[in-house]
């Protein structure tokens, strides 16, 4: 090693201690363990630096600093709150921590749901066997030095575990108290056979943000997940998804992301049951007249079972010098025959300064499947903005058309027609606003 | 109604000259027809009327009713009452047919001071239009132009024709890609709008167009200007024995 790499080397190091020793860990209960290992397993693996495979579009180095430099509150919010207008059962977290009086009662029909910071020192709760554990396995092949980062130091979070079908979807809604806060939730969700649940995550982000949720789904279960968070302006924000699918479970997941100078979204779907469908989706916007804008989504979906339908459906609309990344891989291991692998991955460049870095993986290794992929990067079509335009509709109008034209796919990945409305309003008035 | 006057225009990347002095004056209440061989302009005349990006005009004027058009963005030139319809439709997925139809005729009106019509309004108009031109309810909740046929395609043009109510509606070889029974409905409904108020300029390679929405006057057109200005005979003259012999009697 030359002596530069050397100290290169003892810098990073540097960084990893000074960031470990800014951390405060939680009262740990049943997560001790966990907390503990996730812990011993960040220190081996160091944090992320552009060296890194997963980590070349992406500088991950702001994320490292020991602390987040303050963004002072939102005054105002441009939009009206999403989803509002129906019933829900509302959780309400502020600078990551649970905000009982805001939320409502915890009982559910059909479900069992805890606050992480309420029910740590509870025996033999059942979140006990799960916390950390889809984490840990989502470390292998690729290492996600942040998603272990949350597991040992998540402040709050919700253990949701379904047993039925609850009436209503469950709301998670992230507020802001104070300009400096590092923000980290570790929300588990459980889903035994046949149940299902819809789960809405909203709301505006702490400074910088470190969200990990563990999906486990036994046979027959079905999560709708649609997360729409604020990340506000110069926010850095890591959020990590690890779900475990088992046979004829299904998983939808949708996220919604504008703004936001440094976001990284993770989502690693294994299917470990035979006939499970999973969808990720995300509809990503970003301006950066507002402030720098670098959104990167890392997809890695492992067929361990037959017959599985996955899908990645990611779109992004980068303006003013705004970047996206997306690394979507589809791993399909041998045996996973029959598998149904579909990824596509598309940017829309509103003009010349802007930037979408894409990187589709397919690695397989049985013989029956069928796995294909598909990424563009595009302007607006001339011609289809000349017939709108001819037709009466102003120019700006006209391209804020072309743009929900864009988002459609991404967008009919959530199933229930209410909630795309809502969002569908969301994402006109962004653009509106950002004509 | 419509009057354009020595319209010259090129490509904006290229050098090549398109338009070599258009003449042409369509009056009120009055159909005329526009025929000619391929790349004489006939299409860029229409793109050129309506404000497609990627041309330039050299010289000449096109005014609407006195309005110089020409200075107007294309969304302005609809509002001042011009309506192109589209040799090739364009679909836009994702976008409902409806959405699409309300914001283009509620801009238009906006933009002329009058007020915007309610959804429910909207639909009680739409689905009467629909119904005079034969066209399926269904075909309107689906995204603009997505997965239509081409004689939907062009109905399409026809019912935004009628919903608009412009005073000048320029069709671009509206003919093209139909059979004869499309044709037909489309031409049904182009006469059903046929008005004292309201002109037509009809562009088309074949006669056959004019057998069902009869012209008043015919023009030639040829290597970027009207050559030949006649009656309806014109068009069943150039159906007989091509253009060839209007061509070299015309120099």
């Amino acid at each position: 090693m030359s002596e530069a790499a050397v100290k290169t080397r003892a810098a990073e190091a540097d960084a990893l201690t000074q960031r470990l020793d800014a951390l405060t860990l939680p009262e740990a209960g049943f997560t001790a363990a966990a907390r503990a290992d996730a812990l011993a397993r960040l220190r081996a693996m160091g944090l992320p630096h552009p060296r890194d495979e997963y980590w070349r579009f992406t500088d991950p180095r702001p994320f490292n600093a020991p602390l987040p430099q303050p963004i002072p509150l939102e005054e105002t919010s441009p939009d009206s709150p999403l989803f509002t207008d129906r019933d829900r059962l509302v959780l309400v977290f502020v600078d990551g921590r649970f905000d009982a009086a805001a939320s409502s009662d915890l009982a559910l029909d059909g479900a069992e749901i805890d606050i992480l910071s309420q029910a740590e020192t509870r025996a033999d709760h059942w979140a006990g066997a799960l916390y950390g554990k889809l984490e840990a396995a989502g470390q292998t092949p690729v290492p996600r030095p942040f998603a272990a980062l949350n597991t040992a130091v998540a402040a709050d979070g919700v253990l949701i575990r379904v047993t039925g079908k609850p009436a209503k979807p469950v709301h998670i809604i992230h507020r802001r108290a104070s300009a400096e806060a590092d923000v980290s939730w570790h929300h588990l969700i459980r889903l035994e056979p046949g149940a299902e649940l819809t789960l809405l995550e909203t709301g505006m982000v702490g400074a910088r943000s470190n969200g990990v949720t563990e999906v486990d789904l036994a046979p027959g279960a079905r999560l709708n997940r649609i997360a729409a968070k604020r990340a506000g302006h110069q926010k850095l924000g890591f959020s990590g998804i690890f779900a475990r699918v088992d046979a004829e479970a299904a998983f939808k997941n949708f996220e919604l992301s504008v703004n936001g100078t440094l976001m990284r979204h993770e989502a690693v779907v294994e299917f470990v049951g035979d006939d499970a469908v999973a969808h990720v989706a995300a509809a990503v916007l970003g301006d950066g007249r507002t402030g720098p804008f670098h959104h990167d989504d890392t997809v890695f979906v492992t067929h361990g079972a037959e017959r599985c339908e996955s899908r990645q459906v990611f779109k992004k609309v980068l303006k003013n010098g705004a970047v996206g990344v997306f690394q979507g891989k589809i791993l399909v291991k041998p045996g996973a025959q029959k598998t149904d692998g579909y990824q596509i991955s598309q940017a829309l460049l509103l003009d010349d300064d802007s930037q979408f870095l894409g990187k589709p993986e397919l690695e397989i290794y049985a013989d029956d499947v069928q796995c294909s992929h598909g990424s563009t990067t595009g302007a607006i079509d001339e011609t289809a903005l000349f017939y709108l335009r001819s037709r009466g509709v102003p120019k700006s109008r006209a391209i804020v058309l072309m743009i929900l034209s864009f988002l459609a796919d991404a967008l009919a990945e959530v199933e229930d027609e209410s909630l795309r409305e809502d969002i569908a309003e969301r994402l006109d008035a962004w653009l509106t606003r950002h004509a | 109604m419509l009057k354009i006057n020595n319209l010259h225009a090129k490509l904006e990347d290229e050098d090549k000259q398109i338009l070599k002095g258009v003449t042409l004056e369509v009056p009120a209440g009055e159909v005329h027809a526009i025929m000619g061989p391929n790349g004489s302009g006939k299409s860029t005349t229409s793109y050129v009327l309506s404000g497609r990006d990627g041309y330039e005009v050299t010289e000449g004027s096109a005014t609407l009713n006195g309005q110089d058009l020409l200075e107007m963005e294309p969304e302005e030139r609809a509002a001042a009452g011009l309506f192109l319809a589209f040799q090739y439709p364009v679909e836009i997925p994702g976008v409902g047919n409806m959405t699409f139809l309300r914001t283009a005729a509620n801009a238009q009106r906006k933009a002329r001071g009058e007020d915007e019509l309610s959804a429910g309004e909207f639909l009680k108009l739409v689905r009467e239009k629909a119904k005079t031109l034969n066209i399926d309810a269904e075909m309107l909740k689906r995204p603009v132009n997505v997965g239509f046929s081409g004689g939907e395609k062009k109905r399409n043009e026809i019912l935004q024709m009628a919903l608009l109510e412009p005073k000048m509606c320029v069709l671009d070889e509206t003919d093209s890609g139909l059979d004869v029974d499309a044709m037909r409905l489309v031409a049904d409904g182009v006469n059903a709008l046929r008005s004292p108020d309201r002109a037509f300029l009809v562009i088309t390679h074949y006669q056959r167009l004019l057998d069902h929405i009869q012209p008043d006057v015919v023009h030639i057109m040829a290597d970027g200007r009207i050559v030949k200005t006649g009656g309806p005979d014109l068009a069943l003259e150039v159906e007989k024995n091509g253009y060839a012999d209007i061509l070299a009697e015309v120099g």
